[in-house]
């Protein structure tokens, strides 16, 4: 079982180095990776999906538990540490999302039993991150994006037996983020957000800040980001609001925002 | 001779990898022959000759399969690269008909498959699979990684004793490992053989008889309701 990853520091695409000694992912931490698009928050990634030895453009390296991995974790992908979510993602499959899920746990699990078990956790678990029910026999491509996105989120979290799970800007697809990241913590996993979005970035426990291909800061969120995080729920609450409203054909006049200071 | 030896539906990406790996084997200083064989129509050949400058060639298979072609121009193709310098070959085939696969015993044997053709493809694609070396999964980042797994799991079922390699061809990730199994492959030799039996029989409508119904034809007849068939290997 890996407990820590860790990435040595490396440098950005002007060779400037990495403004830390090392990244430190602990089992069941969320991390957010921040910063501008092509500031390297995929470079970063990609790192750590290759096991870095000092063989990529940023010169770092990935270690697993304190050591080199060896080489059959760098070639043989069912070692690959990370069950990868982006906005691309997506089922291909035309099954019923029931028979999906089990031909997945299956793999996973010898006792029949344990499949079955594992396919009504990721369902209920999904259904926690969506508005629209998921039913177990409702075909996997008449999902809607917030549906797809809650069954790969459930999915990599219960099924997959990656150590780290990474969500490559999912705030766009319409989930409930603040029950996403309490249902997430449930789990020994490193979960990595790539994310622009504040609320997600507060409620991680530290942020990776990239500019230039390099990481310039680990930012552990403090006590004043936390008690500030509400308030940010809030507003990102009263915007989904605002936008429900414009869906329904109302007339917005301000009021939704009341008590927002 | 270093041979390897590339086969896979179309359109899976099997020139993307082969691009990819020829660059990584050429920055190691190698010298890098490419031959494409296809039934009709193929400028793979141009482009890695434009890309690469490396010597190409193609043959059209026309009305051969394409495997069996590839039997057939193998040996010449070995003496060409020779002639031009090389120290690997690598050869492209369109794997088609899923009875038989174009790998030989002196060399690496190369399945390109994409994971977007759906969890069930390795149960498909018969010995082009289960008598290969190594097979590469690529378009990995459109799928969801339950459908990855699968994917990989059901190889494994087919095929156990085959590598699996995942890669991201158009970004060439995941291409070193590739390149380490070119290399360490066995040398191609004189008198080299076919990995597999090739299917049996050929029947009366290959050789131009075009009427409907078994019952017209002999040798290799197939009624509806016969399912016991010739799995190969």
């Amino acid at each position: 079982m890996i407990e820590r990853i860790t990435v040595t520091t490396g440098h950005g695409r002007n060779g400037e180095a990495d403004g830390m000694e090392r990244l430190e992912l602990r089992m069941g931490d969320v991390v957010s990776i921040v910063g501008p698009t092509g500031s390297g928050k995929t470079t970063l990634i990609n790192d750590i999906e290759l096991f870095a030895d000092g063989d990529t453009p940023s010169g770092r390296r990935v270690l697993i538990d304190g050591a080199r991995p060896p080489a059959e974790y760098r070639h043989d992908p069912a070692r690959h540490p990370i069950a990868l979510i982006t906005q691309h993602t997506t089922f291909l499959s035309d099954l019923p999302v029931g028979l999906f899920l089990s031909t997945h746990a299956k793999i996973r699990c010898t006792v029949a039993s344990g499949a079955v078990d594992l396919v009504e956790e990721s369902l209920a678990f999904a259904n926690q991150l969506t508005g629209e029910p998921i039913e177990a026999h409702s075909r996997m491509t008449e999902l809607s994006g917030g549906q797809t996105r809650a069954l790969l989120i459930a999915d990599a979290a219960i099924i997959c037996s990656t150590p780290i799970v990474l969500l490559d800007e999912v705030e766009n697809a319409g989930i409930h983020r603040t029950r996403a990241i309490e249902l997430l913590r449930r789990y020994r996993k490193i979960f990595i957000f790539v994310t622009h979005d504040p609320r997600i970035a507060l409620l991680s426990d530290y942020r990776v800040v990239m500019k230039n291909g390099r990481i310039t800061a680990v930012l552990h969120t403090d006590e004043a980001e936390r008690i500030f995080a509400v308030k940010v729920s809030r507003l990102d609450d009263a915007m989904s609001d605002l936008r429900d409203r414009l869906r329904h054909g109302m007339r917005l006049d301000g009021t939704e925002l009341r008590g927002l200071a | 001779m270093r041979l390897a030896i590339c086969a896979g539906p179309a359109t899976t990406g099997k020139t993307a990898v082969l691009r990819h790996v020829a660059r990584k084997l050429l920055s190691l200083g190698h010298k890098v022959a490419f031959l494409k064989i296809d039934v009709q129509y193929a400028e793979e050949d141009e482009q890695l000759a434009a890309e690469l400058g490396i010597p190409t060639r193609k043959v059209y298979s026309g009305e051969l399969c394409p495997d069996h072609c590839s039997v057939m121009v193998l040996g010449d193709a070995l003496a060409w690269a020779a002639a031009a310098g090389a120290d690997v070959l690598l050869v492209e085939t369109a794997g088609l008909c899923l009875r038989c696969a174009p790998y030989v015993d002196g060399g690496l044997g190369l399945i390109v498959m994409e994971a977007t053709s759906g969890m069930n493809l390795p149960l498909k694609v018969g010995p082009m699979l289960s008598l290969a070396d190594l097979a590469v999964v690529t378009k990995i980042d459109r799928v969801s990684q339950a459908e990855r797994e699968v994917f990989r799991a059901r190889i494994g079922e087919v095929a156990p004793r085959v590598k699996v390699r995942e890669v991201n061809a158009l970004h060439g990730i995941g291409i070193d490992p590739i390149v380490e199994e070119v290399l360490a492959a066995p040398l191609a030799f004189e008198g080299m053989q076919l990995r597999g039996n090739p299917p049996v029989g050929t029947c009366t409508i290959c050789v131009g008889k075009k009427d409907i119904g078994w019952q017209s034809h002999f040798g290799v007849v197939r009624p509806l309701d016969n399912q016991t068939f010739y799995r190969g290997e």
